[in-house]
């Protein structure tokens, strides 16, 4: 009886003891989130602001302690928009216990929708690769997380409808990068002209797109459109912005996707002045006017420091901190569900499916990610160039979205 | 180092050109083998295991284009393109008729070989920087094509999803499992192009490159030798696409641009031009230095910066870093870090007694 009354106290103890390591354990409690950049590589102009938004969220977020009491460590990867290095990436934060990441470029993208799937851990892709990615069915791991071309191309046609008061009869010009991102758009165009009955007429501009003489003429002088959609990338939005200038085409007819819309490329255009009336699409907000922004301005103040230059460039400094928030976000709805637990990748991956009503204060757009939707609805804004900066016209919207809609349904069967 | 030739006599002209002439490079090669086969894989985490593959996949194409550059001394900027010739043809073949990978990896390299004897006829008449012109303009001709034609790009988007290689009912999914496939592959790579270089096509090559005119004097046929050359160098670049292929799962010309092409170039001048080793040491070099120095700065870096600051700081230093390395490794050998082993090994042959 004695020996009896031993084991079961020396039993106690044990489990007592443990627990309290796995308590002391938990206080240094911390979750790990992977990003991916380019810093270094073709697209630098776009990473050396982006992720430094990232990573003044997130500082954010550990300043006013952490989510859930979970502080966050961000390991960062420059990929050097490369693919064999983004699969390294992919490896190294699997090891470092990472519970999602962000990854960055399209071919990336498409290398490691599979081995996401494998691995159970989900990549965030807002602006990289393919439109088909917004169905939760057929890439479970792969969330775009913000409006797709696709649905950039539904924006786009809407605006020009409103601008416009019409498109009966009206010639739309497209102008587009010649590579797969940037043929992208084509059939929802394609099923709106027909749809709408406008006039579409497309110029592949051949990379690097520093050359489009011979394109603009063709548009300024023979097609004479209405409206002119641009679709371009790295250095060819603000070579688009000075020919169709230049060219005497007035801008404000003119609006551009996602990654031709930033200040960078109007000023590197000859600056605000020149750009006046062109309009762009975003994903995100845009300008320093929201509470999380001023957040982090004085969170640089409070540890003696000034606000870094990349936060001027409000287009892509947001979008890093629209990752990282609904990163954050994500994290945050799984340790709830788990109830203060930490989660899995498997848990952060619902949790991202379960955001809503999440919007920053207009930073995020009103999306809901769900199960079979990881765009979240393909919600863009429209800001013009007016006085010297960029200003809104369109608040958040969903531009012919039930035509989005059936092109993906279409996609879900094709295989 | 501790190989010693002392006592080793050779009687039969086979002895004399083994590819291991000495018994303890048989000795060296069972425990490389070793290593390789048993003790990494079963040793290492995953992600060391997912950078070695990366550098099993560089080696095969490394060899490649050594083939061409190094041994037959001509120049070629298609590389990438010819991996991509590989990479659509296997994947079209994996998905549309369903084959298996022991069918699609050679079709993959026989399909690369057509194409690159195609690029590489201009060869014939031209040499040098105008060669080079010549075969970027295969590459850039081969990026253009696979990107309007649906048929060879599988649509808009020009990338085919692969399903994941299996053999004999295994799949090949975890990094482990493709550690084998990629080593395999690698080392068939690598003896492949030991014994070419032992044959009379290397011979061949090998005079081509010499001198060109006194190879087709001593009844060397140049045409022939030449289009062999970027044939089987392409043969190599599309296994080395269809292995890309097999391991991101997902085959897409936006992976074999012309920078791929370039990389190549650099891994085999850095790793020395006509030779296996130097092919090996540039694809390990290129593809793992960037890690290591990107690892190391962070454990430095990190007792002076924020994790912020120190990714900003990191990626620009790094890439000066890695490009001061290059230099210098060229500087002090220009043949490469072959010959820089070489150097090493032929000290320590006689040392202590170097006279």
């Amino acid at each position: 009886m004695m020996r009896y009354k031993k084991s079961v106290l020396g039993l106690a103890v044990a489990t007592g003891s443990l627990a309290i390591a796995s308590g002391a354990f938990a206080q240094g409690k911390e979750l790990v989130f992977g990003l991916q950049c380019d810093r270094t590589g073709p697209t630098a102009t776009v990473g050396q602001v982006l992720c430094p938004g990232y990573h003044d969220y997130i500082a954010l977020v550990n300043s006013k302690g952490g989510i859930e009491g979970f502080k966050i460590k961000v390991v960062e990867v420059d990929n050097e928009y490369k693919v064999p290095p983004a699969i390294e990436a992919h490896e190294r934060f699997k090891k470092e216990g990472a519970v999602l990441e962000g990854l960055y470029g399209t071919p990336q993208t498409a290398a490691l929708n599979k081995k996401l799937e494998e691995d159970k851990i989900l990549g965030t892709s807002p602006g990289f690769g393919t439109a088909a990615a917004a169905d939760g069915k057929k890439f479970p791991y792969t969330f775009p997380i913000a409006a797709s071309y696709w649905s950039q191309a539904g924006a786009a046609v809407e605006f020009a409808k409103e601008k416009m008061g019409g498109l009966k009869g009206k010639k739309i010009a497209f102008v587009f990068y010649d590579n797969p991102a940037g043929k992208e758009p084509l059939p929802i165009l394609e099923d709106l002209a027909k749809a709408e009955g406008f006039d579409l007429r497309t110029f592949a501009v051949p990379a690097p797109g520093v050359e489009m003489g011979s394109q603009v003429t063709d548009i300024v002088q023979r097609y004479k459109p209405d409206f002119v959609i641009t679709h371009l990338f790295g250095r060819a939005p603000s070579v688009s912005i000075k020919e169709l200038k230049g060219k005497g085409y007035p801008l404000s007819k003119v609006v551009a996707f996602v990654w031709g819309s930033a200040e960078a490329d109007i000023v590197a255009a000859g600056g605000m002045g020149v750009a006046e009336g062109y309009n762009t699409i975003q994903f995100a907000g845009v300008g320093k006017d929201f509470q999380v922004i001023k957040d982090i301005e004085a969170m640089y103040k409070a540890g003696g420091k000034s606000a870094p230059k990349e936060m001027d460039s409000t287009v892509y400094y947001n979008r890093g901190v629209f990752i990282a928030a609904l990163h954050a976000e994500a994290a945050r709805n799984a340790i709830k569900a788990k109830g203060g637990a930490a989660p899995t990748p498997e848990d952060v991956k619902k949790g991202m499916e379960q955001v809503k009503n999440f919007t920053l204060g207009g930073l995020v757009p009103p999306m809901e990610l769900t199960q079979a939707d990881h765009e979240g609805g393909g919600w863009c804004e429209i800001w013009t160039v007016k006085g010297g900066k960029l200003m809104q016209t369109k608040k958040w919207f969903q531009g012919y979205r039930s035509v989005i809609q059936r092109h993906l349904a279409a996609e879900a069967n094709k295989s | 180092m501790f190989h010693r030739e002392a006592g080793v006599f050779k009687t039969t002209y086979a002895a004399d050109m083994a590819l291991y002439p000495l018994p303890i490079a048989k000795w060296t090669i069972a425990v490389l083998a070793l290593i390789f086969i048993v003790i990494l894989p079963l040793t290492l985490h995953d992600y060391y295991l997912s950078i070695l593959n990366l550098i099993f996949i560089a080696v095969v194409g490394a060899l490649g284009l050594n083939i061409l550059v190094g041994y037959t001394g001509q120049i070629s900027l298609g590389h990438g393109a010819f991996m991509s010739v590989g990479a659509y043809a296997a994947a079209n073949l994996a998905v549309k008729l369903d084959l298996p990978f022991w069918l699609t990896l050679p079709a993959g390299g026989l399909m690369a070989a057509a194409i690159g004897a195609l690029v590489g006829v201009p060869s014939l008449r031209i040499k040098g920087l105008y060669l080079a012109i010549a075969t970027l303009a295969g590459q850039l001709i081969i990026e253009w094509t696979i990107n309007h034609v649906p048929a060879i790009s599988g649509g808009a988007q020009a990338s085919i999803e692969v399903p994941r290689p299996d053999l004999f009912g295994f799949v090949l999914n975890t990094q482990g499992r493709l550690y084998y496939f990629l080593l395999f592959f690698a080392v068939l790579a690598i003896v492949a192009t030991l014994n070419l270089m032992r044959s009379r096509i290397g011979r061949a090559f090998i005079a081509v490159r010499d001198q060109d005119i006194a190879a087709e004097i001593i009844g060397i046929d140049i045409f022939r030798y030449k289009l062999l050359s970027f044939a089987i160098s392409s043969f190599y670049a599309g296994v080395c696409g269809v292995l890309y292929t097999y391991y991101f799962g997902i085959a897409n010309y936006e992976q074999f641009q012309l920078g791929v092409s370039i990389d190549f170039l650099a891994m085999i001048i850095i790793g020395g031009l006509g030779s296996v080793l130097g092919s090996v040491f540039g694809a390990i070099f290129v593809t793992l230095l960037p890690i290591v120095i990107r690892t190391l700065m962070e454990q430095v870096g990190s007792f002076f910066f924020t994790d912020s600051e120190l990714a900003s700081v990191v990626s620009g230093t790094r890439l000066a870093v890695f490009g001061g390395l290059i230099i210098f490794f060229l500087v002090i050998e220009p043949e490469g870090l072959n010959r820089l082993w070489r150097n090493v090994r032929s000290y320590f042959r006689v040392w202590p007694f170097s006279y």
